[in-house]
């Protein structure tokens, strides 16, 4: 028995995926940017999967620049923008590193967050002025589901810093929210494939029309100039139909997977100490509408979270606790760190995140283990 | 057995893992991530840790990794740092082993269920009449036995040290055999967290002030300067600018609040005993005569243990304070203790 509770980490593909990959790793393998028949089939896909996109995003297909996923959309972004328009660069302090890291390389502003995580508008406000290119505020936090109100902050860059591009990092938001109607006011977005059902190796970054961030792969011109390389074509065409399902499905997902992660989050509540991240109390209930809906995270003050995970792997429970590191350890979560969450408290972290696949079973063999593995860590201290 | 087998990445960790599965236990390695900075080697940087998972994927095994960075720091490069600023000689590994390896890690282990913890370490857990000891290695050239002095009854019971009973080039034979990727990877021999480039000036500067320091003989008379009198050592003769003629000299007391290094001879070097601190054993205290051992590959001399003062038999040169003194009975420890001043040899200033 196994429980998959990490799909922030990384979702399983669905199966139309899978299948519309297929045939451009077979018969259909041409290379879009040639002119004989197998090229052009490929092209064609190309085409219509950019199509598919821009109708995710809410933009135009031009507006689409796909990449090798996440990581390089956002670096793309940041630094792209910069090296166009010079200037400085703002981002909040939950950001994933793949924003975080080059916003500290070119010794940008990293705005606080509260104890929820949401963004200081005020602080945003004063770090903003004339000089600032980019601002770069993610749509939903990757371990404590944080939803940021884009649209306040997108006021307020057009008041205080109006020549500034503003980035949003929508990476782990397309299964669960809007992400064409909340992220109407940014002039970047970064997506990537393998976090709603699609593989890994694919995303995008969506730029609006007269922002042009400069390329950071110079070569073949492929993408407008924007991002040379042979189109990844398979990933491309999965990527867009899992978009689309995930699209679909949506509505019916965050339904169901909401009691899910309800009863979950309900249930966890009870272990003795334990906080529920990112959740405030509104007349005594839990309000989890300030975060995504996959989204289940706590910590357990005087445990650690390498031997929490440790046990749950051991009773089938397969999650994370931060974003783990390039060696697998667990490090300090800067998210948490951010929110004020003191260090005793981060180093209990676990992150359950949920998918559209996940079960009541899933649910309540998590019930079981994990407060049974809580206290059997607490009976060492 | 359930048992969790610390891998550094290294080659002798790696075939301890190995025998292991071999002799049919249930076998999860580990590797502990504990220091973030720069590292040549070190059990902490990706590139070991990417060979000790990937030595257990060729054995068919669980690799997890632990990332211990907070108490490395506070209880093995923290003190390091602040037994230099005192003038002391710090012993990290002693210390990593002490802290982390063997206690941290260890509750780990117990935590998470398993019944024994291994480690690639060239020693033995030997059973004597008065109970487990630390034994030395089977290849005396490799010997590890020194840094495993603080180990008592209840670790030594869950402790198993698979490639103690061979010669290191065993062990290297047997990870060919096995096309381990660790099989020809040199050994491992500096402090971790402090690189050959940078060196340990650059790394302790960045966390205390540093100061120069007289040379003075043993009349007092100023003999010479060294740049940084935190990194010089009692017995230490190379780069205090003193070669050239005459009998060699030494460094035989550093005082770091006077700012002031006294010289002297091979002589003045030696002296008659050392008091100890923070001793530990592997069962009962012991007093009486001991083979005690003042380096990790140096060899044991004789002298009388009493409380926490060991006489020795014949002038010894002085031990740099904060290194551990480990004594042996046969090829045994019976425990250790961490030098703190030298005892009665020439009178100095």
């Amino acid at each position: 028995m196994v429980a998959y509770l990490d799909n922030a980490a990384t979702t399983p593909m669905r199966p139309e995926a899978v299948e519309a990959m297929l045939p451009f790793l077979t018969e259909d393998f041409g290379n879009p940017s040639g002119s004989h028949p197998s090229a052009r089939r490929a092209r064609r896909a190309v085409d219509e999967a950019r199509e598919a996109m821009a109708q995710v995003c809410g933009c135009e297909p031009g507006e689409i620049v796909f990449t090798s996923g996440g990581t390089e959309a956002d670096n793309h972004a940041v630094f792209g923008i910069v090296e166009r328009r010079g200037g400085s660069v703002v981002c909040s302090a939950v950001e994933h590193h793949a924003v975080l890291e080059p916003v500290e390389a070119l010794g940008g502003r990293v705005v606080p967050v509260d104890e929820h995580g949401v963004i200081d508008l005020d602080a945003l406000a004063a770090a903003l002025d004339d000089s600032v290119t980019l601002v770069s505020v993610m749509l939903a936090n990757n371990e404590v589901g944080t939803i940021q109100p884009l649209s306040e902050i997108a006021e307020i860059v057009r008041r205080r810093a109006p020549d500034a591009a503003f980035h949003s990092d929508a990476v782990q938001a397309l299964t669960w929210l809007d992400v064409a109607g909340l992220c109407s006011p940014v002039d970047l977005l970064s997506l990537s494939a393998h976090k709603f059902g699609g593989p890994k190796g694919v995303g995008l970054l969506m730029v609006r029309s007269g922002v042009e961030p400069a390329p950071r792969l110079l070569g073949g011109g492929q993408e407008r100039e924007r991002r040379s390389g042979t189109h990844n074509v398979a990933g491309i065409v999965a990527m867009s139909v899992a978009a689309q399902s995930a699209l679909r499905e949506r509505t019916e997902v965050v339904r169901r997977v909401g009691r899910l992660r309800d009863r979950l989050a309900d249930g966890l509540r009870l272990v003795p100490d334990a906080i529920e991240t990112g959740v405030p109390l509104r007349d005594g209930v839990p309000d989890r509408s300030g975060k995504i809906t996959g989204n289940c995270h706590f910590c357990f003050p005087g445990i650690e979270a390498e031997a929490l995970l440790f046990l749950l792997e051991e009773s089938g429970i397969h999650a994370s606790a931060a974003s783990a590191c390039t060696s697998g350890a667990q490090d300090p979560s800067h998210v948490l760190a951010a929110m004020g969450v003191p260090r005793r408290a981060a180093k209990g972290s676990l992150r359950l995140s949920l998918g559209r696949e996940t079960t009541d079973v899933d649910v309540e063999l998590a019930l079981e283990a994990v407060p049974a593995a809580v206290e059997r860590l607490r009976m060492f201290r | 057995m359930r048992v969790l087998v610390a891998m550094s990445g290294g080659v002798d960790s790696s075939v301890a893992t190995a025998l292991l599965r071999d002799q049919g236990h249930e076998v999860t390695g580990v590797t502990m991530k504990l220091w973030g900075g720069d590292s040549d080697t070190g059990c902490c940087s990706v590139a070991e840790v990417d060979d000790a998972r990937r030595v257990a994927q060729q054995l068919g095994i669980d690799h997890h990794v632990f990332n211990f960075g907070d108490e490395f720091d506070a209880k093995v490069v923290q003190p390091y740092v602040a037994a230099h600023a005192r003038g002391d000689t710090p012993n990290p590994c002693v210390e990593c082993n002490r802290h982390i390896k063997f206690d941290k890690l260890f509750l780990r282990a117990q935590v998470l269920g398993f019944d024994a913890v291994a480690t690639g370490h060239h020693a033995r857990v030997v059973t004597t009449e008065e109970g487990r000891r630390i034994g030395r290695g089977a290849d005396t050239t490799k010997d590890q036995s020194y840094v495993l002095y603080m180990l008592d009854q209840d670790k030594l019971g869950r402790l198993l040290l698979p490639v103690g009973d061979l010669r290191k080039e065993e062990v290297r034979a047997l990870a060919g055999r096995l096309a381990l990727r660790t099989a020809s990877k040199p050994d491992s021999q500096d402090v971790c967290f402090i690189t050959k480039r940078r060196g340990r000036a650059s790394f302790l500067g960045e966390r205390i002030e540093l100061h120069r320091g007289r040379l003075v003989d043993g009349a007092g008379a100023q003999v010479g300067s060294v740049d940084t009198i935190e990194l010089v050592t009692v017995g230490q003769r190379k780069g205090l600018g003193l070669g050239g003629l005459g009998e060699p000299r030494f460094a035989v007391e550093v005082d770091v609040p006077s700012r002031t290094v006294t010289i002297g001879s091979r002589d003045e070097l030696s002296c008659q005993g050392i008091e100890l601190t923070e001793l530990c054993w592997a069962g009962a205290a012991y007093e009486g005569p001991v083979m005690a051992q003042c380096s990790a590959h140096g060899s044991s001399r004789p002298g009388r243990l009493v409380g926490s003062t060991l006489t020795w038999d014949t002038a010894h040169p002085r031990v740099a304070p904060g290194q551990s003194v480990v004594f042996y009975q046969g090829d045994t420890v019976l425990g250790g203790g961490l030098a703190v001043r030298n005892l009665a040899g020439l009178r100095v200033r």
